[in-house]
């Protein structure tokens, strides 16, 4: 391999490593990708992003449907709109798609894939086929769970599919579920394992760890706590499909099998999941904060810290999902403290984005307005948390709409606000064109309004004593439901501004040029879209990510000039 | 520009934070009628997190609002806000303050977790024997428990006094005692059975007297049902093979209902029923008369061959107090629910 002895050892890599505009051997590929590039077995990184997220978009709206068709259910208190058979297959598949075809592969998969080597001014990741055959066992997935539709309707024992109802209900339904979820999950492993090498690895030679985005210590913690959760998923869903399929008695009761160590099993996974789906949300916020607020992030290492707190601390609060279950006293006690523990290392980042905020110079931007939507949401969101962590409490309130209105204004005022944010922030590098503003202010207040009269009331009726998942409920409780049916239409609606947006502004956009928000971190040091291989000659990092307002920063400069950082 | 200083204001907005989270935590109206003794205790936990969790709100959304509006960018200002990276100081503070927060509701939640029972499960039996589930050839198929159902008490297996009973036993007040009234509950795909062993009555609605130390031994036939009184803020998941137990005194005569929170099929939004809760002088009554029409061939002991769920309810509940509903039963569990419905007043004094 030649080297260039009269250049340092940095310089020498970019050489070495450079995309091969002059074709040299065979071995070049196109300067850029053809649309259909997009549909096959490709490893560049940000295609992989790409297809996650275009992917994570349609399943959103196939469970946002399911979602629409249950409110309308609820609207009124008798089961007279849909069987109650397929009500609960929607609400099985509803929270199953939501959180593993949707929130997981568009937060994880596309924002992780696309941003991670771009930020820290890598050309790819680690094991870019690898990282194609993750993305690959999605629509499989997918497919499995439509298929589940066609015969027999749908598995019907809810996301969670706790035997002995998961193994006497919609047997061959459920069958494909878990092979669904089978698939999803190893996909999170694969994908896990590339992004942990990825950032220990490929890293440019010039960036410490404390140099790092906040977005890449999200991601570590992510992928930390995928890996050491995710395979317990996976061991559930195949002793579920042996007891369902091949006369194995893990879970029957009959047959000296126990119900409830499937519970352990799988919160043990999925209590950690829901850090899954908003440690990387957090990541996006400490991004999209301070470059729109024109500040530095308030607490960095705080912040970083904090993510693998959660990370590790979200490993141990997972019965607080089995209180009323077969849980022995000490267990309640236990699991009680260390779930209010959690609520310290998120309080932290809270106040660290607020304090961000605070003296900054604020731009409304959409992708703004969804990063303080979020906070906001997420304060509500948190604050119920913490009372369901505490076990009397719990024992009222568990298994009711009280639940389904906390966790939706997590996921959903959580995560959805952030994927939504991050979508208005990183598109025009993605695209190369900016989404359309008004468009998306209009989105923004829809879904504002939307989540609060949707999630909001269901507090109450779990309280009064709504219990969830139910298709026919007391009449007591028809005007409050009717309510959140109504907000529910409206986030239905909200969605229709965005999703033309993006359509529209992906062909006919204004360009957005290398750094529409005069951001500092490294994925605005290159085009929009960038070149395939990231750079030309890889950034060597000359500031921080977040050193707005300092002098000695060497501000990125204005669209279409050359960067002090890539003027190696 | 008058100057006000700041630790002033401070101190006023701090004052109104303060009065405003605890005139929320005391009247936020959120909670049903509190029925049983541990529903004041769930209740004031409950109060004091929304005391806490209001000011923390209007605290954090307030600094959030007050940002957006004092912080937001003017036209023409291309520059950046002030290069602030932290404040070791305040960091520690906001990281105190919670922490000090979450061990404190730990500690107060774990006191009440004890005066609600839950730290004995399981510690007294009485003499109720609850039937241990003895092999099905099925998890659907009730002729075997149904047949054990009738030889109840003479069944040699008490699950209660082997396994590990998960739920709520005695307060530490009432440990030493028996529980005055003990009812063995079934949950089953889409009723609940309610047995009560010293007596031999078996219904489809809950009564209890008020002011009694009552038991509820918690079992579950088929999947997993949870056995849930809002207005008791008490709940117990019935799982199959494992034994639970709700120990409680109800403080108000009425009737409220009886949900199932746990996903179990279909129909799951209409297992409902509801607990009765009768001054001593009506239960009395009430135990005097089902007793007086009993006869050992239309309770319990009624041996079907393999009959489906619907059948077997049918025949259990056909002298309940609505017998009218009980044909509806093998049709329609949403139906009967519904039923039930009109007749429950959701925690206003009804007498039964």
């Amino acid at each position: 391999m030649f080297k260039p002895f009269n250049k340092t050892r940095f310089m020498a890599q970019a050489e070495v490593s450079i995309k091969p505009t002059e074709d040299q051997g065979g071995h070049g590929h196109p300067d850029k990708w053809k649309w259909y590039d997009y549909f096959t077995f490709n490893v560049d990184h940000k295609v992989i992003g790409i297809q996650y997220l275009v992917t994570s978009f349609l399943f959103y709206l196939v469970g946002g449907f399911m979602a629409v068709l249950m409110r309308t259910e609820l609207a009124t208190p008798d089961s007279d709109f849909l069987s109650p058979e397929l009500y609960n297959a929607f609400l099985t598949n509803h929270g199953t798609i939501m959180i593993f075809l949707w929130i997981v592969p568009a937060a994880i998969g596309g924002f992780g894939n696309f941003l991670i080597p771009l930020m820290i001014g890598a050309r790819d990741m680690a094991f870019p086929k690898l990282n194609a055959i993750a993305f690959w066992l999605n629509p499989p997935a997918g497919a499995l769970l439509a298929a589940s539709f066609f015969f027999g309707g749908g598995a019907q024992s809810g996301w969670t599919s706790y035997p002995p109802l998961s193994e006497i209900t919609a047997n061959l339904p459920q069958t494909l579920w878990c092979l669904a979820l089978i698939m999803v999950g190893t996909s999170s492993i694969l994908g896990s394992v590339n992004f942990l090498v990825t950032i220990w690895k490929m890293r440019v030679p010039s960036m410490k760890w404390d140099q790092m985005p906040l977005f890449c210590w999200a991601m570590v913690a992510t992928s930390i706590l995928a890996l050491f959760a995710t395979p317990v998923l996976a061991a559930a869903m195949v002793l579920l499909l042996f007891d369902i399929n091949f006369g194995t008695s893990f879970f029957k009761p009959d047959a000296g099998g126990n119900v409830v160590v499937y519970q352990h099993l799988f919160w043990f996974y999925s209590h950690p999941a829901v850090y899954l789906m908003i440690l990387p949300i957090f990541g996006i916020m400490s991004e999209v904060i301070p470059v729109h607020a024109r500040k530095p992030i308030f607490g960095y290492k705080a912040i970083a810290y904090s993510s693998l707190t959660i990370c590790l601390v979200g490993l141990f609060v997972w019965v607080h999902h089995m209180f009323t279950s077969g849980t022995a006293p000490w267990m309640r006690i236990f699991f009680t403290i260390s779930t209010l523990i959690v609520a310290v290392p998120t309080g932290v980042k809270i106040f660290s984005w607020v304090a961000t905020l605070w003296g900054g110079k604020i731009r409304y931007t959409t992708a703004m307005l969804f990063a303080v939507g979020l906070l906001s949401m997420f304060v509500f969101g948190g604050l119920s948390g913490v009372t369901l962590g505490a076990a009397p409490f719990d024992i009222h309130v568990h298994d009711t709409y009280y639940v389904v209105g906390h966790f939706h204004y997590v996921l959903f005022g959580g995560s959805v606000f952030g994927i939504y944010s991050g979508v208005y922030h990183w598109f025009p590098k993605i695209t190369g064109r900016m989404l359309n503003e008004t468009l998306g202010k209009v989105h923004f207040v829809l879904t504002f309004i939307g989540t609060i009269l949707t999630f909001t009331p269901m507090h109450q009726l779990g309280m009064q004593g709504m219990p969830r998942r139910v298709a026919m409920y007391d009449p007591q409780f028809a005007d409050l439901n009717q309510l959140v049916t109504v907000g529910a239409y409206i986030l239905a609606v909200s969605v229709i501004p965005f999703y033309f947006n993006v359509l529209w502004s992906w062909r006919s956009g204004k360009e957005a040029g290398p750094n529409p928000w005069n951001a500092l971190t490294m994925e605005w040091t290159t085009d929009s879209p960038p070149i395939i291989e990231n750079w030309e000659v890889l950034p060597v990092l000359t500031h921080g990510p977040y050193e707005y307002g300092m002098d000695k920063a060497v501000q990125v400069g204005p669209a279409g000039e050359p960067t002090e950082a890539t003027q190696v | 520009m008058k100057q006000i200083p700041a630790p002033f204001w401070t101190l006023v907005l701090g004052i109104a934070v303060t009065l405003i989270s605890l005139w929320v935590g005391q009247n936020h109206n959120l909670l049903p009628v509190q029925a049983s003794e541990q529903a004041p205790l769930v209740d004031d936990l409950f109060g004091v997190m929304v005391t806490i969790g209001t000011a923390l709100f209007i605290v954090v959304q307030g600094a959030i609002v007050y940002s957006m509006i004092r912080f937001r960018r003017r036209k023409g200002d291309d520059t950046d806000g002030p290069p602030i990276e932290g404040n070791l100081p305040l960091e520690a503070f906001w990281t105190a303050i919670p922490s000090i927060i979450v061990v404190g509701l730990g500690l107060y939640s774990v006191v009440v977790f004890q005066e609600m029972g839950g730290f004995s499960p399981g510690g007294h039996h009485g003499h109720g024997a609850m039937v241990a589930m003895a092999p099905q050839q099925s998890v659907i198929d009730v002729a075997p428990l149904l047949a054990q159902m009738g030889l109840g008490e003479s069944a040699d297996a008490d699950v209660y006094s082997k396994t590990q009973v998960y739920g709520f036993g005695a307060s530490p007040l009432v440990q030493m005692n028996q529980p005055d009234v003990t009812v063995n509950v079934t949950g089953m795909q889409f009723a609940w059975i309610f047995r009560y062993p010293d007596t031999g009555i078996t219904d489809g609605e809950l009564h209890i007297p008020v002011g009694k130390d009552v038991q509820l031994k918690i079992e579950a036939q088929d999947v997993i049902h949870s056995f849930w009184v809002p207005q008791f803020r008490l709940k117990q998941d019935a799982l199959p093979g494992e034994p639970g137990e709700l120990r409680f005194v109800a403080t108000r005569e009425g009737t409220y209902p009886v949900v199932c929170a746990e996903l179990c099929g279909s129909y799951h939004g209409a297992m409902r029923t509801q607990v009765i809760v009768h001054s001593p002088e009506d239960y009395a009554d009430w135990v005097a008369s089902r007793v007086a029409e009993a006869t050992p061939t239309t309770t319990v002991a009624q041996p079907l061959e393999n009959p489906s769920d619907a059948e077997y309810l049918a025949a259990v509940v056909k002298d309940r107090p609505f017998g009218a509903i009980a044909p509806d039963l093998a049709k329609s569990p949403v139906q009967i629910a519904q039923m039930d419905h009109a007749q429950m007043d959701h925690g206003a004094f009804a007498n039964h």
